[in-house]
């Protein structure tokens, strides 16, 4: 199934900004943080279709997941 | 930081100054000290651009010491933009130079008689007030040019642009940084009119001969300082990101979170958010001979500011924060940087907030008065506000008032401020801080984001109306206490996740003034200078009802995640009960 991945900030150096990818069914934020060599430390703030998740959610076709490192400014 | 100047702008004869002893306000700085003196002395129904008003300019508990990060300078009086308290704070060198020339405060006050327009000088040696009616109309860049050649670079300027003198209910108060920019603003509620109300454009600073502030146990506040900045520089956030990509690595994280707020509050989410974001600037800076890591002021370890060259190499504007690139680009549907950049210079230069002024030309742009996404436009009107043109006087005026002039019915304000860069529905417990705060919609008076969205000091789910009463109090409470020990408010990242750089805090403020503080007595401070707040706002007229979000965040769900505003009123009115 295809999930679009983008990574922002310091997760992009050596990496990529966006990309689609096919995984198998039952794929969890954690496999492809694996996938990719991101710590889950590093993967600070999650987002699945715009809402908040973690390494152990689960993913489906068409989902949009973000990555970011950790991230402050106001 | 022993006297507080007070000048009468409008004594017979012209100014005249009086330097006294700090009296009752001993033991305050920052934003406990001008809320205090404003709730104290100030009239509540007064006129904000008359003579009963005061402008309190005071630097915080630990500036001009060795402390890092020690720069915020608190500016207050009662706000022509809300009519309620106003505390803005900016960095710059300002307070560092203020309080090692040994000023607590300096209060302006009194209507001038005549169209004079007066520079205040203040160095070692004492303070010089004069008239000089060649400064009139004078931009900031400009104005300390000008101020160099007469005083040299060591100083330091509080100044007012165009729009401070034609008293606009949006002007700032610019504050330089350490290479004399005019380009740290005490933005907020229209401190800048009430500067020009008083007929001053400019404070000058000179701190030569003068040391830095001698704490009462040396060898503990460097100890303290010496974890303080060792916890920045682990954290993350204040070692990392802040350095790396400025307050802008956020257009993606928010546009990312859905919680953007785009053309007006229309939509959460910005087809050019990329083209605008921190990533993409930082690099751009970069390309450009310029960069994305700077300090303020001397002593800040963060250095969050940066630099921004035009594509020939030649300095723009300083690096726009967040909140700027959101107001004049993604609020109005513009995806240019260098176009974003130039209206941020604009602003610093006329003396402009950028929220209240890009809020202000997005309600326009619903309006129709230009279309949205039209960088060229959006220049021009900004220009015109510092013309003085009637339609530069209505956009200058805010947002509040350019949608009443145009009859736009969705306008992003409370008590009269237009609200920054994070739509309510989609974070509700910044709409809980835009509703209660003392000074109208603003972000910084209680971050929510950091908990709803960035998962600083715990998460709180930010669609949801659970939990965002407590989560505002608790950094109401915090962020009123931070701004008045003169402490750049970024170091909550790190305070609210590093128990040990916390308490290196308290061992500062502990070892400068031999006090025993604790979490308790911070939370006591900002729970005191909240009160005072609400009390002026009370006295001043303000009810509950003034403690609300426009309807339309109440009616109009915001996509894409088609929430409206929901947490109730009572819950509301309950915040300040603790």
């Amino acid at each position: 199934m295809k999930v679009t991945v983008k990574l922002f900030a310091s997760l992009r150096k050596d990496r990529f900004a966006v990309d689609d990818f096919d995984y198998q069914e039952g794929v969890t934020v954690g496999h492809i943080l694996a996938s990719l060599n991101i710590s889950e430390e590093e993967a600070a703030i999650i987002f699945i279709n715009a809402r908040h998740g973690g390494p152990d959610s689960p993913l489906k076709e068409g989902d949009l997941l973000a990555i970011f490192p950790p991230v402050g400014g106001g | 930081m022993d006297k507080i100047l007070r000048i009468d702008m409008g004594a017979e004869g012209g100014p005249k100054m009086q330097v006294e002893s700090l009296g009752e306000y001993a033991g305050l700085g920052g934003r406990a000290m001008t809320s205090s003196v404003v709730a104290k002395e100030v009239p509540p129904f007064c006129h904000p651009l008359g003579g009963e008003n005061k402008l309190v300019i005071a630097p915080g508990l630990l500036s001009g010491t060795g402390a890092a990060m020690s720069g915020r300078l608190s500016v207050g009086c009662k706000s022509p933009l809300t009519g309620g308290i106003k505390e803005a704070n900016s960095g710059g060198q300002p307070a560092q130079v203020l309080a090692r020339l040994g000023y607590g405060a300096i209060i302006l006050e009194g209507k001038p008689q005549g169209d004079d327009l007066y520079k205040v000088f203040i160095n070692k040696d004492g303070v010089k007030i004069e008239a000089d009616n060649s400064l009139k109309m004078m931009t900031n860049y400009d104005l300390v040019s000008k101020m160099k050649g007469e005083y040299g670079d060591k100083i330091a300027c509080i100044s007012i642009g165009p729009a401070g003198e034609m008293k606009m209910q949006s002007a700032s108060i610019a504050c330089t940084d350490p290479e004399q920019r005019p380009s740290r603003h005490a933005g907020r509620g229209g401190t800048g009119a009430v500067m020009g109300a008083k007929g001053v454009k400019v404070i000058v600073l000179d701190d030569t001969g003068c040391k830095a502030r001698p704490p009462k146990d040396l060898q503990k506040f460097r100890a303290a300082n010496k974890i303080f900045v060792e916890g920045l520089s682990r954290h993350p956030v204040t070692g990392q990101a802040l350095p790396a990509y400025g307050t802008n690595v956020l257009t993606n994280i928010l546009n990312e979170a859905g919680a953007y707020p785009t053309c007006n509050f229309k939509v959460g989410q910005f087809a050019g958010a990329g083209k605008i974001s921190g990533e993409t600037i930082a690099e751009l800076e970069t390309k450009r001979g310029a960069g994305p890591t700077h300090a303020c002021h001397r002593g800040c370890v963060i250095r969050c500011s940066g630099i921004y060259n035009d594509k020939d190499g030649n300095f723009l504007s300083k690096q726009p924060e967040y909140e700027t690139v959101w107001a004049h680009g993604g609020h109005c549907g513009i995806d240019d940087p260098d176009a974003i950049a130039m209206l941020d210079f604009l602003d610093d230069t006329y003396g402009l907030d950028t929220i209240e002024t890009g809020v202000a030309i997005g309600v326009a742009m619903q309006a129709g008065v230009v279309s949205y996404g039209d960088a060229q436009a959006a220049i021009n009107l900004v220009k015109e506000i510092g013309k003085g043109t009637p339609l530069g006087r209505i956009l200058g005026s805010g947002a509040a008032v350019t949608g009443k002039v145009f009859g736009v019915e969705k306008v992003p304000v409370v008590k009269g401020q237009a609200m920054p860069a994070y739509d309510p529905r989609a974070v509700q417990g910044i709409g809980v801080t835009y509703a209660t705060s003392p000074m109208g919609a603003d972000h910084t008076a209680g971050y929510s984001i950091a908990t709803n969205i960035l998962k600083s000091g715990g998460f709180v789910d930010p669609l949801k109306p659970e939990g965002q009463v407590a989560l505002s109090r608790n950094l109401q409470v915090a962020t009123a206490a931070i701004d008045s020990t003169g402490m750049c408010l970024f170091i909550a990242f790190a305070i609210l996740d590093q128990p040990d750089t916390f308490q290196s805090l308290l061992d500062l403020l502990n070892s400068f003034y031999g006090l025993e503080l604790t979490a308790d007595s911070v939370s006591d401070l900002g729970k005191k200078v909240l009160r005072i707040e609400r009390d002026f706002n009370s006295r001043a007229g303000f009810t509950k009802e003034d403690d609300r979000l426009p309807r339309f965040f109440y009616t109009d769900p915001v996509l894409p995640h088609n929430v409206t505003f929901m947490v109730k009123d009572e819950e509301l009115d309950s915040l300040f009960d603790w």
